[in-house]
């Protein structure tokens, strides 16, 4: 500070190093003041400036969100892309998607050293044999798999090896999260996402196309499942070789459940024996038996040639050369057709047949679908067998359900021909827009669909389908018992069809359901009986208590309802609770 | 006498007493990381231009050596050398500029790259710091010795700097190298009368750049108003800055980069942003910070004018040119094409800055006896 108050003549002369010029000190000084004042200010800018900077990269990396959340900009528009579209079910439950993985290949020519590589991946996947693994690395070849769908840590050990030469394959497994519930309907793709069964084969162009939205079908997983289970258990019960089955939209022609046991699971290709591979319920035909008697008394009601009242001769078995028709439970009368439905006559039925005719039955089953494959949307398509020269004989034996062979898939979409008010609608197993119907065509009058649902109830309520009754929803419909061809040919007595069609509420019916089981073994509890009655009958009443709630169906307690109904839904009710 | 003693008195040991380390220090960690960045972030503006991949690493690498070598030979210098070289320097970087005008070629639109002997230069980026130099010994020399027009001098070096650089048209440079003059004009004791003046006048270069130059004017309307246009770099570089988060993605991790122009020159912070996270990019905030203040605060001591004014306007130039950069990546104020000092990419500019800064570290030795050599 003192130099301040030099001033120039008591100055030192001159700075010895300044070279010669004089230059005052106090001149220098006081620019040094006033250039270290304003050095001042220069370093406090440059400090504002680097602590706004160092402030701003805290704001824009961890506090902003708007930049934080930003997708990362890529050639693709982030969605996740799959080479096959979901499956989903009426609700939107998926039943088939796609789970991207690696598959791990090599290129043999690069591996230098196949029998370290072999020792290594074999280390990394125990399940993969080495020498396999060397015999496929020191093979002359430029491509060859070695694993499919690794997992994400598999995929980084192998990273980890660092082997050259090894190479992954992105691509895409097919996963059915919902296993074998709906095997048959959804089919299969293979390894390398091609459909070969069920939707998954109809579909296959249209799953693979770019837009990836999801086929929504017409199955409800929930009603599938209760249909599944119930038939399971019907065939482990009755030590039945199979089952199949159908709950059907009628006023829609919509597919809520369809089931065929044994089933496989398509998560696991090697489940898929032929056996289990064989849909019974679009693929296999069969004599349905009784079940036919519906559709005798309808075409008879249609066609105005009797009313539910009239009598026929059910007295003595109808001989015809060396054939007889007979009845299990002879009442040795005339029946009403109210009646031959009841006790499901086989006398009865074929005396209907008899006046209605030839052409005016077979012009009947024509109209309800009976003689052409179904319009189901599935590769497995059966096609109804019937007889080339339709005779007398076989006029009356199809009458019961005999001579002329068809799809499970028929029955119901023929039920529901009869008890919607005689529309035939294709049957589908897309979903349909809500409260948007296929456009069908009138078989039968609105009429004889009312007689045919009263002639229905009256069998649950009073004859052979007592047991298919369920508490509040009404169920009304026919049993049927059908003897298969044997081995040999000719009928065999013990090898049965047991099935019951039901609809319900039946006085304004939603729902067709239909129950067939495979061969069943009568026990105790059926009394040694195997017939429809006993075995499907039960597990129509059983599957239509479960989804009536389900499909947002209220249970209605009609005034007079049998004690014995109550009775047996009561017991029914029971022994699910017991069984969850 | 061994190598590095206290008594060592050849050329290397007495530097290796005198010259600041921490300095020395700071700056050989920017250039390494910087090395680092130019790793991460070329790669991919290589393969856009269909280069291989490593082309602008290796040409980083080879440029990295002579710029370290150049800097420990410039602050071996005695100050009058240092002040020998500036005079050499600016006048040959002068001549080259006027070359450039005549003979460079032209790169989006400006005339600044000059080939000589299969190597582009852009000889602006040399005139920066010798002109900072021999500005500062002129309004130094103006000071103390009566009767030297040392102001005038100044005036006319920078009135031809200026003029130079606006036919290329360089508007960016022209701007450091205006900060630089008037910075250093300032602490040479420019009257506060003309301090506003000053302030005026550079408020009013902007806007008059706004209205001459189109470029300029549609950055800064982009800057105002991202909508009114092509935000793209800016709005990327935001995004990096994003996803890097507090630590970043990951070294070879960014993705954002991979679209990002410039990746590897102007927006080489947001590569470190998206790939090194926050922290890293402090590091370097702090470093340029460090380097910048600590050279400022040594000033405090000195003795002598002419190093004072020399040294503070060298750290102005590296500095300004540091806060541009990094404020216009952050989009705290409109884009400017320049480079990191030490970190982006790019031969010329790394050399040049290698020489402002030996020159800084030169001057700033710690000199004994009153007032320092001369």
């Amino acid at each position: 500070m003192t130099k301040r108050f030099f001033s120039a003549s008591t100055a030192p002369a001159a700075d010895p190093r300044i070279g010669g010029r004089t230059v005052l000190k106090g001149v220098r000084n006081d620019a040094l003041e006033t250039g270290r004042l304003r050095l001042l200010v220069t370093g406090a800018a440059f400090l504002l400036a680097f602590g706004v900077i160092a402030y701003r990269l805290v704001e824009v990396t961890a506090i902003d969100p708007e930049h934080r959340n930003r997708p990362v900009a890529s050639a693709k528009d982030g969605k996740l892309r799959f080479d096959r579209a979901d499956i989903v079910d009426r609700n939107g439950v998926v039943l088939a998607t796609g789970l991207p993985t690696v598959s791990l290949y090599a290129n043999p020519r690069e591996i230098r050293d196949p029998e370290a590589a072999a020792l290594s991946i074999a280390r990394v996947l125990p399940d993969l044999n080495a020498a396999d693994l060397k015999a496929k690395l020191a093979a002359e070849k430029g491509f060859v798999y070695l694993k499919r769908n690794l997992t994400p840590r598999q995929q980084y050990e192998i990273n980890r090896l660092g082997v050259p030469g090894l190479n992954f394959e992105a691509g895409e497994r097919r996963l059915y999260p919902q296993g074998p519930l709906a095997a048959h309907v959804i089919g299969m793709a293979d390894l390398d996402g091609k459909g070969i069964a069920g939707i998954e084969k109809t579909f296959d162009g249209q799953l693979r196309q770019e837009t990836g939205e999801p086929l929504a079908l017409s199955i409800d997983v929930r009603v599938q499942h209760v249909l599944r289970t119930e038939l399971a258990e019907a065939v482990q019960r009755f030590q039945a070789i199979g089952a199949t089955g159908v709950v059907l939209d009628v006023r829609t022609g919509e597919i809520l459940a369809m089931v065929s046991l044994p089933d496989f699971d398509p998560n696991q290709p090697s489940s898929m024996t032929p056996v289990a591979q064989f849909n019974r319920t679009t693929l296999g035909v069969y004599e349905m038996g009784s079940t036919f008697k519906l559709f005798t008394a309808a075409a008879a009601l249609d066609a105005g040639i009797a009313n539910t009242q009239t009598l026929y001769d059910a007295r003595e078995p109808i001989k015809i050369a060396s054939f007889q028709i007979r009845d299990y439970h002879p009442l040795h009368r005339h029946l009403t057709v109210e009646e031959i439905m009841i006790h499901s006559s086989n006398i009865g039925a074929a005396r209907i047949a008899l006046d209605l005719g030839t052409a005016g039955q077979k012009d009947f089953m024509k109209r309800i679908g009976m003689l052409k494959p179904t319009a189901l949307e599935l590769p497995e398509q059966g096609s109804p067998l019937y007889p080339t020269t339709w005779r007398e004989i076989n006029t009356m034996t199809i009458a019961y359900g005999h001579g002329l062979s068809v799809t499970p898939m028929h029955l119901a979409a023929g039920v529901a021909t009869l008890v919607n008010g005689g529309i035939h609608r294709p049957v589908t197993l897309l979903k349909r827009p809500a409260g948007e119907a296929a456009p069908g065509a009138r078989a039968l009058s609105a009429k004889t669909s009312d007689q045919m649902r009263r002639l229905m109830r009256a069998v649950v309520e009073t004859g052979t389908g007592g047991k298919a009754e369920a508490a509040g929803y009404r169920v009304g419909g026919k049993t049927g018992t059908a003897e298969k061809l044997g081995a040999g040919g000719g009928y065999a007595r013990k090898a049965l069809l047991s099935s019951f069609v039901g609809a319900f509420p039946i006085d304004e019916p939603r729902y067709v359901v239909l129950a067939m089981v495979d061969e069943p073994k009568g026990n105790k509890e059926t009394f040694g009986y195997a017939t429809g009655g006993w075995i499907a009958a039960p597990v129509v009443g059983r599957i239509v208590a479960q989804i009536g709630p389900m499909l947002g169906l209220a249970p209605v307690e009609a005034p007079g309802a049998s004690a014995k109904a109550q009775q047996a839904s009561l017991t029914t009710g029971e022994r699910k609770v017991a069984a969850n | 006498m061994s190598f590095g003693g206290r008594t060592d008195t050849s050329v290397i040991g007495r530097w290796w007493w005198t010259v600041d380390r921490w300095l020395l220090m700071s700056l050989v960690a920017l250039i390494l990381i910087g090395l680092f960045l130019t790793l991460a972030a070329s790669p991919g503006v290589a393969e856009k231009i269909g280069a291989d991949s490593f082309h602008f690493v290796r040409r980083q690498f080879l440029f990295v050596l002579p710029a370290i070598a150049v800097m420990l030979a410039v602050s071996m210098l005695e100050t009058r050398d240092v002040r020998r070289l500036a005079v050499v320097g600016f006048l040959g970087s002068l001549a080259l500029m006027g070359a450039t005008l005549a003979f460079g070629h032209e790169v989006k639109g400006a005339t600044r790259w000059l080939t000589l002997g299969g190597l582009s230069i852009q000889p602006s980026e040399f005139m920066k710091p010798f002109f900072a130099v021999m500005v500062a010994w002129m309004f130094a020399e103006g000071r103390m010795t009566p009767g030297f027009p040392g102001r005038s001098i100044a005036c006319l070096l920078y009135a031809l700097v200026a003029a130079l650089l606006l036919l290329q048209p360089d508007v960016g440079m022209t701007l450091v190298v205006s900060a630089v003059f008037f910075a250093e004009f300032f602490l040479a004791g420019l009257p506060l009368v003309l301090v506003a003046l000053a302030v005026v006048g550079g408020a009013g270069a902007v806007v008059g750049a706004y209205f001459v130059f189109p470029h300029v004017q549609s950055r800064i309307d982009r800057f105002l108003d991202p909508a009114s246009g092509d935000s793209y770099q800016v709005t990327t570089a935001m995004q990096a800055f994003g996803q890097g988060g507090l630590w970043g993605r990951g070294p070879g991790e960014g993705r954002i980069k991979a679209v990002l122009p410039d990746a590897h020159t102007d927006f080489i912070l947001a590569v470190a942003g998206e790939e090194f996270g926050l922290f890293v990019c402090l590091v370097v905030v702090l470093l340029f910070a460090f380097i910048v203040l600590r050279g400022l605060v040594r000033l405090f001591a000195e003795e002598n004018l002419f190093i004072l004014l020399a040294v503070a306007g060298l750290l102005i130039q590296f500095g300004l040119q540091a806060v541009i950069n990094m404020a216009s990546t952050l989009h705290l104020m409109p884009t400017k094409g320049m480079t990191l000092p030490f970190i982006s990419y790019g031969g010329s500019s790394m050399i040049a800055i290698a020489l402002g800064m030996g020159m800084m570290l030169a001057l700033s030795r710690k000199r004994f006896g009153l007032g320092g050599g001369r």
